[in-house]
């Protein structure tokens, strides 16, 4: 009994403290956010590292889930005899809900592992403290501008895989199904509110952005220095991001949808 | 040559993921109805709004031309009093217009459609619309063919 209660304590301790060392690492890089002006080239080849080359697989995904929901929705709208809502069915789904967590859960695999890893490896390598016995922060010079690149790309990310996606269901509805054009979109203009819908979807993509990259940095700077450490750090990032994003989805789905 | 490189493909990817924005504010969702701001209001009074939603659109012959703006209960008329934005194009509606609750389709939302009368002064901003017709509560309707069918 006394076993388990202390347990219970250990793991209790452990979790706090790592909430405790999680939140005074974001402090520090927030605090840090100037490098990412003084320090722009740096910022620009991690936007591209973590921005650019997310790009394909995010309009590839998103065309695909568009694409899905046309078929889907059309085999559930004709039912009723309502297959020009198409539109509307499809860029609902992707703008309030597909669009930021699915591009959020790609960005978690693609860019979030990446940065774990090659933090981990610095880590490993002991070029982290290297480079604080130069006396260069690596704060500025490592954590900002791979923060802010991942803050900054994860918004335009989604914003992409929600037009593709309309695109997508475009493609399956209009050209192979054969819903009207024009109902397609007088439909979909009809029920997307652009307050309500479609800056409410930017603004979880944007909570997922941050989220996701402090918990990507975050696990390769508190990586075990050994390979199965980098390894376990890896898998902890895509796992933890995706459990966050969708613990996050549903209560900012109950604040913003009532 | 290879900073080039970076800079020009990050000036894509964000000035893509903007163009993106765009095409979601233009093209998905209905951005152009929050630009008709000049509008003026009247009121009208319900005995029974069903299904009505703030933001409905109101119509004139199937024209919209205006949406609902606000919908509260009135506790001296015991009525729902329902609100209704206009736009200011449309200001020649006659005083004695009449205001109704529809459904578009059989399961459709619920909009309200205005039939101008004849008389020769217009609404204006604050006017209250006298003649209403509640929308139809389906409940209601069974109800009464049930008793009908009772009463035969």
């Amino acid at each position: 009994m006394i076993d388990f209660l202390a347990n219970l304590g250990r793991s209790g301790l452990h979790w706090l403290s790592l909430l405790g060392r999680a939140s005074m690492f974001l402090f520090r890089v927030l605090r840090a956010q100037d490098a990412v002006v003084l320090r722009y080239r740096l910022t620009l080849a991690e936007l591209y590292s973590v921005g650019v080359r997310s790009l394909l697989i995010i309009a590839v995904s998103g065309l695909f889930v568009g694409m899905v929901l046309g078929y889907q929705g059309y085999i559930t709208l004709v039912k009723f005899g309502a297959a020009e809502a198409l539109g509307g069915a499809v860029a609902l789904s992707l703008v309030r809900e597909l669009g930021p967590v699915v591009t959020a859960l790609l960005f978690a695999g693609r860019a979030g592992s990446a940065l774990t890893a090659e933090i981990g490896l610095m880590k490993t390598t002991e070029q982290l403290s290297a480079m604080e016995m130069m006396a260069v922060d690596p704060y500025r010079r490592v954590f900002a501008p791979r923060f802010f690149a991942g803050f900054l790309s994860m918004p335009l990310l989604a914003a992409i895989f929600s037009a593709v996606g309309v695109m997508g269901g475009y493609i399956v509805g209009v050209g192979l199904l054969g819903v009207d054009s024009g109902s397609y979109f007088s439909q979909m203009q009809a029920v997307t509110d652009w307050r309500e819908d479609v800056v409410s979807g930017v603004i979880k993509s944007v909570v997922f952005g941050f989220v996701v990259t402090w918990i990507a940095i975050f696990q390769g700077f508190d990586a075990e220095p050994t390979s199965e450490g980098i390894s376990r750090a890896t898998t902890q990032t895509v796992v933890i991001s995706a459990l966050a994003v969708l613990g996050l989805d549903f209560i900012l789905t109950g604040l913003m949808f009532t | 040559m290879k900073l080039r490189y970076l800079e020009v493909s990050v000036g894509l990817f964000v000035l893509l993921g903007i163009a993106a924005l765009f095409y979601l504010a233009i093209q998905v969702s209905n951005i152009a109805e929050y630009r008709d701001r000049d509008t003026y209001e009247v009121i009208a009074f319900f005995d029974h709004i069903g299904g009505l939603k703030v933001r409905a659109p109101v119509t004139v012959s199937g024209v919209r031309i205006g949406r609902v703006s606000r919908i509260a209960y009135d506790p001296e008329r015991f009525q729902a009093r329902v609100t209704l934005a206009i736009q200011s194009g449309t200001d020649f509606l006659p005083a004695d217009t009449q205001a109704s609750i529809f459904t578009a389709g059989l399961l459709g939302e619920q909009y309200i459609a205005l039939e101008p009368g004849g008389d020769f002064e217009s609404l204006a901003h604050g006017d209250e619309i006298l003649f209403t017709q509640s929308a139809l509560v389906l409940e209601n309707m069974i109800g009464r063919v049930l008793t009908n069918f009772s009463s035969d």
